[in-house]
């Protein structure tokens, strides 16, 4: 019911825009707007995530075909297409031409150059140089937060967000709070006055920690950290990063500024062992914005220990627990409570597909790639900020030349940090760390 | 791993198994963090099952139906316990693998893959119900239990179940007895704290519905099944799912309501191939044990425990 209602919208007003995109737009565009035209889309990087997405697309728009998968494993890619078939079943045809299966580092540039719409859904060390590919190749993205692991690769991230706003490609990012209905709600409420100015907040994301993957006998040190990925900051950027971005982007979006400066701690009390790369598994930052909020984000990863994934704000007349979704005054009544429980509310993970779709067919333009590339870089300054001991600003970590992922990749590369005798990776230490 | 942890702790269960052959309740130790499950014996018996309507509901026609002795465990199965089989079991590579078909090549027991995020959502874990395993998992649980322990479980059929929970239930004050929409402030609750049943059980109607191991079948009591029934399949969903949640109105909470699994618990799951493990939409689900009385096959065992040959 909701999917068929979902899909007359598209149509429906796909046929009213038509009459305006030939005046309104750009030539190169109008290439790439396509109100019934099949659209061709690509998947590179094939794991759970980027198989959801490809799901979520498909549901999203009838006429969508996906015309190339990339990974540079082809055991993902396998599993990804029997996991595809298997959620439509007879529903719907999944026909991927062999020649259209890309394999190896530089796959993604094929699987992109094939397609109108295209996925991005490797880790995030990849994203600059994928993002950079489909933007001057004229694609429109969906892409998995964050966006990339160094300052390097988010300045990367930007230009090629500029690029694609030229081109008016749409461009959004699983930052999926920003499609959900609770939080949009909220966000109108609290921006609107509902608890006056907002002056503090705590985000956070405990829990027991990811996946890992052990070491086989017969990969490559590079091959490894391929597989076991979370623990290595040239393709994962620590958790600070690649989960609690979530939250750290939401104070972002709430107070409608990126920080100014952050001071903190951190280290790897638990979580600490040879198959746990060289990542952190606690830091405690507190983030300081230019209209003088503070923002205390916590992120643990560390099993038995209380777990919490939330935000809460507080403002010059009450404070908003947005994992709740409630208002509440001064003296601690609740004085708005959103409606709807989340299992019942619209699914994120769709509308964001949903959005995107509909965008497209109407010649609209939605960009979250530049709050996705600042919202990168206020969880990365966040992490150097632990990692040095130091208090970073928001200027400096702009400039940081710190460059984490090599260029040119290919199996005989050498990865940028490699084990010692023991096995173990050198970890940072504050006080001693020097912010590049 | 678990090879190791059979023989090391079997000689020491084989003392308490003596004891709990007898028809009386007994407490399931489990480890050295002085973990237990506090089992109570239900006594062989007839009931009636399902309850008449002039509508056509799932629960009727009723029949009598005589259902053999076992133990079940006094209270919903919780984090606490719930973590160590996510603990013990968990040799993480299989994460990558979390589909049936590769779960029967890797030695041993397999357990939950570690989630993305916390699934008790923030609802506490402490002496509070675990929610939010599939089917799959609780059923993996008793594997891993028995495993553990020496002694055989499963999940209860819907008829033990609903033996088990008794329908004097439906004529008490609701409240005294269930946490339900209306009194649970949105969440489940620490087990135990609602009155217990006639056979001591707590929590059997409302706090977290319950799985059984049944498949649901919609029709099923028209079958007029005398002993021990019990639906058996291989589908992940529908499975019967029994006495109502938190997140239930109080007319949903009987001894003979029925409910049943969808595909909708893994609505918000992002993955594809949706996790075997973790539903992402059922905060209102866990499960509790059964040990029945009389052997069981090795074939209904393993029924039981979700093979799927």
């Amino acid at each position: 019911m909701e999917k068929e209602s979902r899909r007359n919208f598209v149509k429906k007003t796909a046929i009213i825009s038509t009459g305006s995109l030939a005046t309104t737009l750009p030539v190169e565009a109008f290439a790439n707007v396509i109100e019934n035209k099949k659209l061709k889309i690509s998947l590179v990087g094939c794991g759970g995530r980027g198989s959801g997405a490809i799901v979520q697309a498909l549901e999203a728009d009838d006429n969508i075909e996906v015309v190339a998968m990339a990974d540079v494993f082809a055991d993902r890619v396998e599993r990804s297409i029997i996991g595809i078939k298997e959620h439509f079943g007879d529903k719907r045809k999944i026909n991927i031409k062999e020649k259209n299966i890309f394999i190896g580092f530089d796959s993604y540039k094929k699987a992109i150059d094939l397609s109108d719409v295209v996925i991005l859904a490797t880790p995030p060390g990849f994203r600059p140089l994928h993002f950079e590919y489909a933007v001057n190749t004229g694609k429109h993205v969906f892409m998995e937060k964050p966006l990339a692991t160094d300052a390097t690769g988010v300045r990367r991230v930007l230009k090629s967000a500029q690029i694609a706003k030229d081109k008016r490609l749409n461009v959004v990012v699983g930052l999926q709070r920003h499609y959900q209905n609770k939080y949009l709600d909220l966000y109108e409420k609290v921006k609107s006055g509902a608890i006056g100015k907002l002056v503090s907040g705590q985000v956070y994301w405990n829990d027991g920690g990811v996946w890992v993957n052990n070491r086989a006998s017969d990969q490559t040190e590079l091959e490894y950290q391929m597989r076991n990925w979370y623990y290595f900051n040239w393709i994962c950027g620590d958790h600070i990063l690649e989960q609690h971005i979530h939250n750290i982007d939401v104070a972002n979006w709430f107070i409608g500024d990126y920080p100014k400066y952050a001071q903190g701690m951190g280290g790897r009390e638990v979580r600490n062992g040879k198959e746990h790369g060289h990542i952190f598994d606690h830091h405690f930052v507190e983030f300081t914005y230019p209209g003088g909020q503070v923002i205390s984000s916590q992120c643990r990863h560390q099993k038995g220990t209380e777990s919490r994934v939330d935000e809460v704000f507080q403002g010059t007349r009450g404070s908003v627990t947005l994992g709740k979704g409630e208002l509440s005054s001064l003296d601690g009544d609740t004085i708005y409570k959103y409606p709807v429980s989340s299992s019942k509310d619209a699914n994120p993970y769709q509308v964001e597909h949903d959005k995107l779709f509909a965008s497209i067919r109407e010649g609209n333009v939605i960009n979250d790639a530049f709050n996705g590339a600042k919202s990168t870089l206020a969880a990365i300054m966040g992490r150097m900020a632990t990692y040095t001991g130091k208090k970073i600003t928001w200027e400096e970590i702009m400039n940081s030349k710190e460059n984490l992922v090599p260029d040119d990749l290919d199996w005989d590369s050498t990865p940028p940090i490699m084990p010692d005798k023991e096995g173990r990776y050198k970890s940072p230490k504050p006080g001693i760390t020097k912010f590049i | 791993m678990n090879m190791f942890i059979n023989l090391f702790l079997f000689p020491i269960f084989l003392t308490l198994q003596d004891l709990s052959n007898k028809k009386n309740n007994f407490t399931q130790i489990i480890t050295e963090d002085d973990l237990s499950i506090e089992m109570v014996f239900i006594p062989e018996g007839k009931f009636r099952m399902g309850k008449d309507t002039l509508n056509s509901y799932d629960y009727s026609p009723s029949n009598d139906v005589e259902v053999s002795s076992f133990w079940i465990s006094k209270f919903e199965i919780t984090w606490d316990i719930y973590q160590l089989f996510m603990d013990q079991t968990n040799f993480d590579e299989k994460s990558d693998f979390s589909r049936a078909d590769f779960i029967d090549k890797i030695d041993g027991l397999s357990g939950p893959t570690t989630p993305y995020v916390d699934m008790s959502f923030g609802m506490g874990k402490n002496n509070f119900p675990a929610v939010n395993m599939t089917h799959f998992a609780a059923s993996k649980f008793c594997e891993w239990l028995s495993s553990k322990t020496g002694f055989y479980y499963r999940l209860p059929t819907e008829a033990e179940w609903e033996y088990a929970c008794s329908d004097e239930m439906d004529n008490l004050k609701i409240d005294d007895f269930a946490w339900n929409r209306y009194n649970s402030d949105e969440k489940y609750q620490k087990v135990g704290q609602k009155k217990p049943n006639i056979y001591g059980l707590h929590d059997m109607l409302g706090n977290v519905a319950e799985w059984t191991a049944d498949i649901y079948n919609k029709d099923v009591y028209s079958k007029k099944r005398k002993k021990n029934p019990f639906e058996s399949g291989e589908n992940k969903y529908p499975r019967v799912i029994r006495g109502g949640s938190w997140d239930d109105e109080s007319s949903n909470l009987k001894s003979y309501y029925r409910s049943f699994s969808t595909k909708e618990l893994q609505r918000r799951d992002p993955q594809i191939p949706k996790s075997l493990w973790w539903n992402t939409d059922a905060p209102h689900i866990g499960f509790r044990i059964v040990r029945p009385f009389n052997k069981e096959s090795q074939k209904l065992k393993k029924m039981f425990w979700n093979y799927s040959d």
